[in-house]
Parts: C-alpha cells; structure tokens; sequence
C-alpha cells in the first residue's frame, strides 16, 4: 500500500491533517482497488470502504469522501446530508475528507474532468453517493443479520444504530464494519423512498455546517496554513504587462536580504524563496528586473472600449434565431434600444493564491485549494516529465473561490522544479498581486432593441453582446464552443424563455490578451436582460411583473427556434421546465409585496433568471439618500429541486445576493496602457456590512433532482435594484458599476 | 535582539526582524495559523487581534510596536463573551469559506466586550473593516445580536 506523506499545518505537528486527503490511514488510493472494495489494512478490525465515496470505521465514524473542493458553499455538509441520509447514519458521526486527483473515480459527472464549478456538485453527485450511502447501509444490514443469525428484512438502522426488534439486539456501524467489509459488494441496491427522508431536506437545526467548528476556532487549514520541514516561502515579481516576458535581471541585491535563499526565472515571472514570507516579500522589492513587453497587451480601458465598441456596430455570430427580427423591428409601432457596458472584475476571494508543493522520490506533492483537479494534475506532470498518477493533490479548503482557483498550482510546481526541488515551496501571492496579474471577469459591452407593436406586445428582441470568450481560452472547455459561440457570454439572453415571437442574440468574441476565468455567477447577460425589460415595460406603459408574466406564460420549449448554438447535450435543460420560473416569480412578487404602496423615495424593483438550471426571481427595495440609494431588502424565491440543505441554500442566496450587489455597485478595474490601475481593497471596492439589504429566501418545495445554488442567487440582483430605482426616480444605469453613474 | 510580549496569556519571544508584521509573526514563528493575510493594508480585517483588549490590524502592525504587550489571537479568544460569539456564529452556520471569519470574530468579541447592547449602527461601524467575499454579513449581523442576548443570560 503507498504510502501518503502529510504535511502539518504549521499550528500543531500532528501527522494529521484535518480536512484533507491525507486523513484516513491512506485507505483509498484511487489507482488500484482492492478486489472487495476499498478498505484494506494490514492488522486489526477493517474498515467498511465498498466503493470510493465513504468510509465506516471501527471507531464508528462514517467519513464521506468529496469529489468536490469545499470553497464555502457547503458541499461537504450536503454530501455527508446525502450519503447520512441513505445509510441512516447519524449526523454527529459524520465527517468529510476531500478526494485526491483521481479523474476515473472522482470526475465531475457533467465535465468529465475532476472539477468543481457550474453550480453543479451536488446535481452531478446526487444519485452517486445516495448509491453510495445505500450500498454501504445494504452491507451493514448484511452483516447484522449473519451475526444475528436472523432475515436481513428484520434489521433496521435507527440514526446509526442497526437493529433487530424482535430479539432486541441492536449494534452499531463501527462495531460491524470489519463483518460487513467481508460481503460482496452488490450491483444493485435500492435507494430510500424520498417521502421517507429524515435528513434531506430538513430545517429543524438538526444539519450543522460540518466545517463550521474549524472555521470558528481558527484551526481550518487553508492552502496558506501548510508547512513542511524545510520549506521555501516563494513570491514571484510578474511584470506590470499582461504577456511581457523577463529580459533582463539583476539579483544581486535580492540576495543580500537575510532570509532570502534563491532567486529564479520562472515562466510566470522571477520567484524568490526565503526562509519566511516578509524576508521574501523584501527579497522581491530589492530584485531589478527589465521586462521584455514586445509582446504585451498594451492597450488601455479606452481603447479596449473602442475595439469592443467597434465590433458592437457588426453583425455577430448567430446564438440564437426565432422568426425575423428585421422584418418585425421594421414594422414595430415603437422601437426601444440601449447600450450597456460591464467593467474587467476581479474575484477576490479573500484567500489570495497560496499552495505548498515538494518533489520526493516517487513524484510530486501538492497541497491546493484549486478546483480543478485533472488538468491541473496532467499539467503538473508535463511540467516535471512524470506521469499523472506521480502528481498527488491534497485538497485542502479554499477561501473563497468565485471562478479564480484554477490551476494556480502549476506555478508553484515551476518554482520547485526550478530549484530542483531541493526544499519544498509555498507559494503566496499578495492582495496587489491578485489585482494586477490574477484572472478576471472580461469587459462586455451590449446592444439591446426591442420592438413593440401598436397594442404594446413585445414583437422582436434583438441583442448583441462583445466580450472575450471565457471558454475558449481553456483547452479543457473550449469545445463547448459551438460555431465559435461561447454559451457564458450569452447564457440568460440566448437562453431566454420569455415568449418573443422574433429574437436575434449575436455575439463577438473579442482577442484581448487578459487572462480570464468564470466568474460565479457571471451576470451581465441577466442585468441587460431584465433591467432592458422594464425600460421595454416603461415604454409600453405595462408593469414590469405583469409583463414578465405573460411573457412566460407559454412553453418556451414548444416554440420554433431556428439557431440555437449551444451544445446538443444541453438543449434538454437549457430552458427552465415550464412553469416552474413562472412559478418563483408569482412567489417573490407575492412574499415581496408586488403592487403594495411605498414612501415616496423608495422604490421596488423586480427580475427572474433561470441560471445553472435553477430558475430564481427577486424583489428588491431600495430607499434614495442624498447620495445615490440604499438597497433595504431583497426577497428570494429559488426553485433548486430537492433542496439538500434548506439552511445552507439560504446561506448561499444571501451570500449571492452580496456578491452580485457587490459586483454592480462599486467594484471595476481598469488598464492604463495595458497596466492594472487598482491594486488592493481600497481602490477597488466591495460590498461591506453596512451595505448589506435585508434578504428573505424562499425556497419552493420540489421533488426534482437538485440543481444550482451556488450561483444562482447572484444572478437577478443587480437587475432588480437597478429597477428598483428606475422605478423610484426614472434612472437608468447602462453604465456599471453604478458609481460611475 | 529579541521582542517580548505577551501572546495569549504566554510569554512569548521572537527574534525576527522588528519591522516584520505582527501577523507574520504570529503565523510563522508563532505557528497561529488562524489569524488570517488577506490584503497586508488594513482594508480587509482578516489579521485582526486584540492588542490589550483593543481590535488592531496585525498586518500593519510591526512585532517592534506591541514589545511588551498583550496579545490575543483567534486560538487564545476566551471568557464568557468569546464563548457566546463563537457559539452564536455555530448556531446560526455563520461561515461559508470562512477565510475571514478568525477576524470577523475577533472584532466581533471587542465589539461586545466594549458595548454588550449593539444597535446595527454600532455593528456597522465595528464591523464595516472586515470584508467577507462569501456575503455572511446578514448572518453576522444576527449573530452579534444573539451573542448579545446570550449574555445577558
């Protein structure tokens, strides 16, 4: 059996380390399984491991292992809340690991790739580890009733307890674990009757976070907080311009500082390694070096604009037809048309980039909170000329993710590679670092034109959006490019279920040399769509919800669409299952208190999306202060399916909505001559507590298969306080963020 | 030459360069990983500790200015107040990431300790420092006023 190597986090020397891979004893190892599952030891009683997603031990702990990084949305709590529930476990026996790199075993369902994102860990992984659960509970009943000499229909589990009424005997998980591993794991197993759930889906407080008392007391580990005998703590100078290469470089200074042990080139920029953080940090500032910046991006955020605008006045790649938008735009009673423009965002979780990575004899070693585990392991061992399976990732939490922790690794692994791997390296990046070299939401300019007919109807809806392709710059996603349209920069508009007889969504990839990422909940198509809709509403003297209403009142997926480029496997969930996005706006209109009088000042504002297959809607009230507005409340009516963790989906819809607001109202970086302007928290700005709203989340009960909720909440907000305003003073913001206004 | 203080409830000793930052300090010669670098310009708040009982940014604190003092982290975070915050903030799954959190916390425990009553103004003005990417705040909120209420037994 190999062997795992810990690293300890630097706070106590323990050989354990909590919440990562290396917990466990090393019982799963992904590459060669043990004929009968998973579990094997070399001495004592066995633990139950019948397939790759839990683990029961003899010490009566059920250990659920993640597929999917918990970067804070609570995917460990609902997938222990999965597996608890089929196997009737109790949930103060629970305990989740993360799952080492291991595509075969751990791949997200939907990717193909181990990855977390999309808004779709739990939807992918449902019925996998509820299979999971219910197979592990099959092999415990099993073992009971041989011991007990009794029929496997008498036993029950009552809350991790198996018993047999009759006799009165009664036992526990761990006390059966080692019988139970000695069955044959079956092919088939019967998943629970859902009527009968006890845990999902329950609100009675019973389901705690099972990370929260780590994150209380300060003893989760985090990417930052891992440490090794011997390290190296590396920060790397990268130049000002995005695509400038080092030319030249004196460090002869940069060695002198104490601490500081080597300085080295490195793809990415020169890193210097030191014996702490500081002496690194002083390290970098005495480096010179002169950057070759032939081959940069030059160009600012004004001429950004103008190419980005230029391509705005052309026709696009075609993202969806419904009828003939010019016919019906020619022949409308009255035309409507704006321009928006979206600023370059950064993630910013509050964690910046900081991983561990060593070389030992057998491969190499990485401890990271990145989500995406596959390339980055496939990467790694192009990088060090090893094979995949000689590239272990250690997952560890990750503070805060929102589309920014992919692969940042690889760079860690180049500077262990280019000391030759003689001590291992954390790598650290700094808040300005993260501003001015890291990954970004791209620019996007739209063009919105709709066409009203003599009566007021809503005829024609045309709508062009430039922007670069997030999609295309990764070799892992750009395939789900179809005729060169990148489903994230039109998703929301293209994707529209509202019942407009002719639609026109176009689209312009833009070649811009900033790298760029996913972003959760990626929401300007859904604040130029909803927010453009009520100017439509204003022109054509209708209410906002009631015409929402009516345009959703048909099956989308009954009409003519003539191009749709999005990817074939998704057309069958592309649209929101009519009427279920009619449905959570009936109930935010409702619980939102649609049409009842306010002050004068204040303003309601309302919108609804179908976002990573969840329909959402929200109403927002704002107050107007001397200064601009104050966003008192927003109300949340979300449609997920079976909600896993009711709590926890509430958490994630008030964090959304703290997120969107944050993206829309202040935050926004720009370039000078291809340079970053901004460089920590107070130039660019986000959300803070006294600007939080009051928000209220509804959940509608559903016995659908879950879907997103990570991101779901962060799509509709913008867009309803903006119209909240609209609504209050008459004002539009087609500029964002809204402080530019 | 050494700096002295006192380091939750210890004596403690470092001999690192004075001008480093206490947070630095604490992290890696200390090993008290929960104080947490979030920007290293006190715009953020996850590096806050109490020195002598008072919310300060240790990211832009150097280790020479609190020689001789008293300084509290997340791991040392004790006495009725602490314990009701920290049970509050389970109660209510405050945490997401929980990246920030060790800070929100230890503001969170001054701002009590200093007004054991806090309107939402005075959790505004205490709380405004720590940002939290992830959006607690509405939970955080409701966990000062519920560690506020617990108090008052």
């Amino acid at each position: 059996m190999k062997q795992v190597l810990s690293a300890t986090p630097l706070v106590s020397r323990r050989s354990l380390l909590k919440g990562a891979a290396a917990a466990g004893a090393g019982l799963i190892i992904g590459f060669h399984l043990p004929e009968r599952g998973f579990a094997q030891q070399s001495s004592g009683p066995r633990s139950l491991a019948p397939n790759a997603f839990l683990r029961v031990t003899p010490d009566n702990r059920v250990t659920v292992i993640s597929k999917h990084l918990e970067h804070g949305v609570g995917i460990h709590t609902g997938l222990a809340t999965v597996i608890a529930e089929e196997l009737d476990a109790d949930w103060s026996q629970m305990a989740v690991e993360p799952a080492p790199a291991d595509v075969e075993l751990y791949k997200n369902l939907a990717f193909g790739i181990q990855d977390t994102g999309g808004s779709n860990s739990m939807s992918n992984a449902y019925q996998q580890y509820r299979r999971a659960g219910a197979t592990a509970r099959a092999l415990l009943v099993a073992a009971a009733a041989a011991r007990w000499n009794v029929d496997p229909a008498d036993v029950s589990i009552v809350r991790g307890t198996l018993r047999h009424e009759a006799s009165e005997r009664r036992a526990t998980f761990g006390e059966l674990a080692d019988e139970a591993a000695s069955f044959d794991v079956p092919g088939e197993v019967t998943l629970k009757d859902p009527a009968h759930f006890r845990l999902i889906g329950s609100d009675d407080g019973i389901i705690r976070r099972l990370d929260s008392p780590s994150k209380i007391n300060g003893t989760a580990t985090y990417g930052i907080d891992m440490s090794l005998p011997d390290m190296l703590v590396a920060v790397v100078a990268r130049p000002r311009l995005f695509g400038a290469t080092v030319e030249s470089l004196d460090d002869s200074a940069a060695r002198q500082v104490p601490g500081v042990a080597e300085v080295v080139p490195i793809p990415t920029g020169v890193a210097v390694l030191a014996n702490s953080f500081w002496a690194a940090l002083r390290g970098r500032e005495a480096l010179r070096v002169e950057w070759d910046e032939t081959d940069a991006e030059r160009r600012g955020t004004p001429e950004l604009l103008a190419e980005h605008q230029r391509l705005l006045d052309e026709p696009g790649l075609v993202a969806r037809r419904d009828g003939d938008v010019e016919v019906a735009l020619a022949r409308a009673a009255k035309t409507v048309t704006a321009d928006y423009s979206f600023p370059i965002l950064a993630h910013a979780p509050l964690e910046p980039v900081s991983c561990l990575a060593r070389l030992t004899d057998e491969g190499c070693e990485i401890w990271t909170g990145d989500t995406t585990l596959t390339p980055l392991q496939m990467k790694a061992a192009e990088t060090l000329g090893l094979r995949p399976d000689q590239i272990t990732i250690h997952s560890v939490f990750a503070g805060g993710h929102f589309g920014r922790r992919k692969e940042t690794a690889l760079e860690a692994v180049e500077i262990v590679k280019a000391i030759g791997g003689r001590a291992p390296v954390k790598l650290q990046w700094t808040r300005e670092d993260e501003m001015r070299n890291g990954l970004y939401r791209p620019m996007y300019l739209h063009r919105a034109t709709a066409g009203l007919d003599e009566e007021g109807n809503v005829i024609a809806w045309h709508h062009r959006i430039v922007g670069q392709s997030l999609l295309g710059q990764s070799p892992e996603f750009a395939h789900f490019l179809v005729d060169g349209v990148d489903l994230t920069s039109v998703a929301g508009v293209a994707t529209t279920s509202y019942n407009i007889p002719n639609i026109l969504v176009e689209t312009h990839n833009v070649d811009l040399g900033l790298p760029v990422s996913t972003y959760r909940g990626n929401n300007h198509m859904a604040y130029a769509m909803e927010t453009f809709l009520d100017e439509v509403a204003h022109a054509a003297g209708r209410d906002p919800y009631e015409l929402r209403r009516r345009l959703l009142s048909h099956d989308v997926r009954e009409k003519q669409i003539d191009v749709l480029a999005i990817p074939e496997p998704m057309k069958a969930h592309i649209f929101a299952e009519h009427p279920r996005d009619l449905r959570v706006l009936q109930l935010a209109a409702e619980r939102g208190g649609w049409g009842e009088p306010l002050a004068a000042g204040r303003g309601r504002g309302i919108a609804v999306a179908y976002a990573y297959s969840t329909p959402i809607a929200q109403v927002a009230e704002v107050t107007m202060t001397d200064d601009g507005f104050k966003v008192d409340r927003v109300v949340c009516a979300i449609d997920c399916g079976v909600a896993v963790n009711p709590d926890v989906i509430r958490a994630q819809m008030e964090g959304g909505i703290a997120y969107g607001l944050s993206s829309v109202m202040r935050s926004e970086l720009t370039l000078s001559g291809g340079a970053i302007d901004q460089s920590n928290f107070h130039d660019f700005q986000v959300l803070r507590i006294d600007e939080m709203p009051e928000v209220e989340v509804h959940i509608v009960a559903s016995d659908a298969a879950p879907t997103g909720a990570g991101e779901p909440g962060v799509v509709p907000v913008g867009a309803a306080v903006a119209n909240a305003v609209f609504a209050a003073t008459g004002r539009t913001f087609h500029e964002l963020p809204f402080s530019r206004n | 030459m050494a700096i002295t203080l006192t380091l939750n409830g210890r004596d403690a000793s470092f001999d690192v360069d004075p001008e480093t930052p206490l947070l630095w300090v604490l992290r890696e010669a200390g090993g008290l990983t929960g104080t947490k670098f979030g920007c290293g310009a006190a715009q953020c708040g996850a590096c806050t500790v109490h020195l002598d009982g008072v919310p300060i940014r240790s990211c832009i604190t150097t280790v020479a200015d609190v020689e001789g003092a008293k300084v509290t982290t997340i791991e040392g975070a004790s006495g009725p107040v602490a314990a009701s915050v920290q049970a509050a903030w389970r109660r209510l799954d405050v945490v997401q990431c929980g990246y920030c959190q060790s800070g929100q916390i230890m503001a969170a425990i001054a701002l009590l300790e200093e007004t054991p009553s806090p309107t939402d103004a005075d959790v505004d003005s205490a709380m405004r420092g720590n940002i939290c990417r992830c959006g607690t705040y509405q939970r955080i909120r409701a966990a000062i006023h519920e560690a506020a209420r617990t108090m008052k037994g």
